[in-house]
């Protein structure tokens, strides 16, 4: 026994209390869905959990339906502050059930315990609380006194942070007083339908947020509903693509969050230990299905090898395995689907030249598993540096100078996030100014907070989420004086202004 | 005996130059009463192409340059507006069909919305962009920053100066740089505009204004992968819609047509729908 293997440690799973199968939440009951329902299963062991139901388009049209009455009934005549008093209560019930929520998503999932525990659960209450804060305080998000909500909400998350995801959009459109029906991901509706007895326990009026469960025609008949005034969507820059052809021309207000392939530079000056810290959390955080990972990692070249060297020293004292173990850094890949995509995109990555090391550890024989990976001599043309991986990969690319740095990393149509890492101060600041991407950590990375605005440029997505953009995403300002930001949101809050010495018929007879 | 009149050659404006259109097309120009006043060249697709080269090319200067800057040369184009009122005002009259009086208050809103958008160019970052209070030892700061090339459909009715200014000013503002389509009927004014352009402080390539028809250019800007941004101002009569959809492909921003006497009014909202808003954390440490 050398000095990395621990005894198992796995977190109990006594403390959930789950059913053998889940309906859609709608108008504040658990219904069935007419749909033929699928199975959820447990990625570490390919074992089913439990059976979710499936949403037709009549199971569309009711969660609307119920979306809508909310909207027009209980949820407009509520004030402000009201309206914040439910997401507190919100807030609270998720800290209460943390540990419940966190052994579930990890279930379901297959993150680590560490992270569902030590992450995704407290951000998700931590976003629950900022936003409750927002309710009864709009006339300062940015859009002027008195701005209006949107109405009903369409919502479809990924994956990758299931409950966290789920977070990000419901409080933010509730606090602006919106009502919401939200789409979980197909591999991913456990802690949804779980949140959903929440928002029983916190008395929420019914059809506020319903959650109903499907594969991508569900979401699709979702988001095209005609009902529907705002549409969310957080996934694969392909669906976001769909999505904004599929809402042009309508008055459905847009906020798409999608792929990145995020450069994290490392120049020669930097603090080493804490940047081989940054580029594991980088890109081996939550598998690397992360879509601002630090996917390509960009190395000054007089210090390429002692960097490999130390990463690979550091990676090799990962430990992959049961999700539920609380020593476990790297657990299981979400789907047989995704671990496919990932398993291709290698051997694409060493057909194309550039040059794989893997991580001697043991794979589970059940389950979906990929062993942490590292690309070398990785050139900007190769499907490894350009293709989102969402996997624990990393392809590794050198530079000599901060502007080639700067290029390399702009060289992409994505555009979400990137790592600084330099001890020089000056530095850092020149080079965030001219990365384009919406979110940058210097010295750090993938960190999340909820008065942290994020979203992309470029391909990566427009709007923002967190902070007073992801706020003012859900409202719009209090006259139709201009509707400038109907379709395409912009990605910071809009502010109402006009030159005050102007009026109406002024321009009015200028313009005639 | 009366002096023969020296009639203008009406070109295209890209990359701070006066190119024909390749396409070697012109298109008439008829006063409101009818009679013949000029050609004007006819863009191409070749030519909307070569202006978004111009535009990119041009993002890097016009973005770098301090507020403070952009802001003046944006005053500046006030400033030579004022001086050139008389030939708008009689190139608004003959077009548009309206008193000296109307395209006399034409000319006076146009100039004074530069005035107004030049003077947000060093604010709207403090008014759009804010520190933020995060749980950790971060210094994390948001800012807005300019999206990168803005392709416009200037209005087609109401004023012809009055529409572009109001279409092409608020894209500039933070850095952005600008194709536009003129107003296809009453394109003098655009015409104009860009030899005020060409004689004040704006570098060549942040404007670029073509002439011709929407309907055959816009697709073509749509569909452009080097292009960031879609106004879709000017294009209710199109097939607006199939321009959205095809902005889609390449996830532009898109803002929707605009009708009316209030379209585009001066907005704050104008500006930052042209950003994308930039986070960054700093960790702070006591070394």
């Amino acid at each position: 026994m050398n000095f990395l293997d621990y005894a198992p440690a796995p977190e109990s799973q006594a403390i959930l209390n789950l059913r053998s199968d889940y309906g859609l939440f709608i108008d504040g009951q658990f219904v069935a869905g007419r749909g033929t329902p699928f199975p959820t299963i447990n990625p570490a062991t390919e074992k089913p959990i439990a059976m979710i139901a499936n949403a037709n388009d009549a199971d569309v049209d009711d969660a609307v339906a119920a979306a809508r009455r909310a909207y027009n009934g209980p949820w407009s005549r509520l004030s402000g502050s009201d309206r914040g008093k439910y997401l507190f209560r919100i807030a609270r019930l998720v800290q209460e059930r943390a540990r419940e929520l966190a052994v579930a998503e990890s279930l379901d999932n297959g993150k680590p315990i560490k992270e569902s525990r030590d992450v995704d659960v407290p951000l998700v209450a931590a976003w629950f609380f900022y936003y409750a804060g927002w309710a009864d305080k709009l006339d300062h998000a940015g859009l002027g006194p008195n701005p209006a909500s949107l109405g009903v909400a369409a919502q479809v998350i990924p994956w990758n942070f299931p409950l966290l995801m789920l977070a990000w959009k419901i409080a933010p459109a509730l606090a602006a007083g919106n009502t919401v029906v939200l789409k979980p991901a197909e591999t991913t509706s456990l802690t949804a339908m779980l949140f959903a007895e929440i928002l029983q326990q916190a008395d929420l009026p019914a059809g506020v947020v319903n959650i109903i469960t499907g594969a991508g025609n569900t979401g699709q008949a979702l988001v095209n509903h005609p009902d529907v005034n705002k549409v969310a969507f957080t996934g694969s820059t392909a669906v976001g693509r769909a999505i904004a052809r599929s809402v042009a021309g309508t008055d459905k207000k847009l906020t798409l969050e999608l792929g990145g392939k995020a450069a994290n530079i490392v120049f020669d000056d930097a603090p080493i230990d804490q940047a081989i810290e940054g580029i594991v959390n980088g890109i081996f955080f939550n598998q690397g299905h992360v879509c601002c990972a630090g996917s390509r990692l960009l190395v000054q070249e007089s210090i390429h090898d002692e960097v490999l060297d130390r990463l690979k020293g550091r990676i090799s004292t990962l430990r992959l395995g049961d999700p539920l173990d609380k020593n476990t850094d790297i657990g299981a890949i979400n789907s047989a689907a995704q671990l496919k995509r990932i398993t291709e995109l290698t051997a694409m990555g060493e057909q194309e030249g550039a040059e794989r090391w893997t991580a001697d550890c043991a794979i589970p024989e059940n389950g979906f598993w990929f062993a942490p990976t590292i690309f070398t001599n990785v050139s900007t043309s190769h499907r490894i540096a350009r293709d989102e991986i969402f996997g624990p990969v990393l392809s590794v690319l050198t530079f000599r100078t901060p502007a080639e740095a700067i290029a390399k990393a702009n060289n992409t149509p994505y555009g979400l996030s990137a790592g600084i890492w330099t001890d020089k101060g000056s530095r850092i600041l020149a080079v965030a100014d001219k990365l384009r991407a919406g979110v940058i950590w210097a010295n750090t990375f993938n960190r999340f907070d909820p008065a942290s605005p994020f979203g992309g440029y470029k391909e990566s997505g427009y709007g923002r989420e967190g902070g007073r953009p992801g706020l003012a995403a859900y409202l719009k300002p209090a006259t139709s004086r201009h509707r400038s930001v109907t379709t395409a949101a912009p990605a910071a809050p809009a502010v109402s202004a006009a030159p005050a010495a102007k009026t109406p018929s002024a321009r009015k007879k200028a313009a005639k | 005996m009366t002096r023969l009149a020296i009639p203008k050659t009406y070109k295209l404006y890209i990359g701070g130059k006066f190119p024909r259109s390749e396409s070697g097309r012109v298109y008439e120009i008829l006063a409101k009463k009818g009679d013949f006043l000029a050609n004007a060249a006819k863009a191409s697709r070749k030519d909307a192409r070569e202006a978004v080269v111009a535009a990119r090319a041009a993002v890097g200067g016009w973005s770098g340059a301090t507020a403070y800057n952009r802001g003046q040369v944006l005053y500046r184009i006030a400033e030579l507006l004022e001086g050139r009122r008389a030939q708008f005002v009689d190139e608004i009259m003959s077009t548009e069909g309206v008193s000296a009086a109307a395209a006399s208050a034409q000319v006076d809103e146009a100039i004074d919305r530069w005035v107004w958008y030049a003077g947000w160019a060093d604010k709207y970052v403090q008014v759009a962009g804010n520190a933020n209070p995060v749980s950790g030892p971060f210094f994390n700061i948001s800012v807005p920053e300019p999206t990168g090339i803005v392709a416009i459909v200037a209005p087609q009715t109401g004023g012809s100066l009055l529409g572009l200014v109001s279409a092409v000013a608020p894209a500039l503002v933070a850095g952005n740089t600008v194709v536009v389509i003129a107003n296809e009927t009453m394109p003098l004014s655009a015409i104009s505009l860009s030899e005020v352009l060409a004689t004040s402080d704006v570098p060549g390539g942040v404007v670029n204004i073509l002439t011709g028809s929407p309907a055959e250019i816009a697709p073509w800007l749509a569909s452009h992968a080097d292009v960031n941004a879609l106004d879709l101002l000017g294009a209710g009569s199109l097939d607006w819609v199939d321009l959205q959809i095809a902005a889609a492909e390449t996830l532009k921003r898109v803002l929707p047509p605009e009708n009316g006497p209030d379209a585009a009014t001066p907005s704050v909202d104008r500006i930052v729908a042209f950003t994308e808003t930039k986070t960054v954390w700093h960790t702070k440490g006591l070394i």
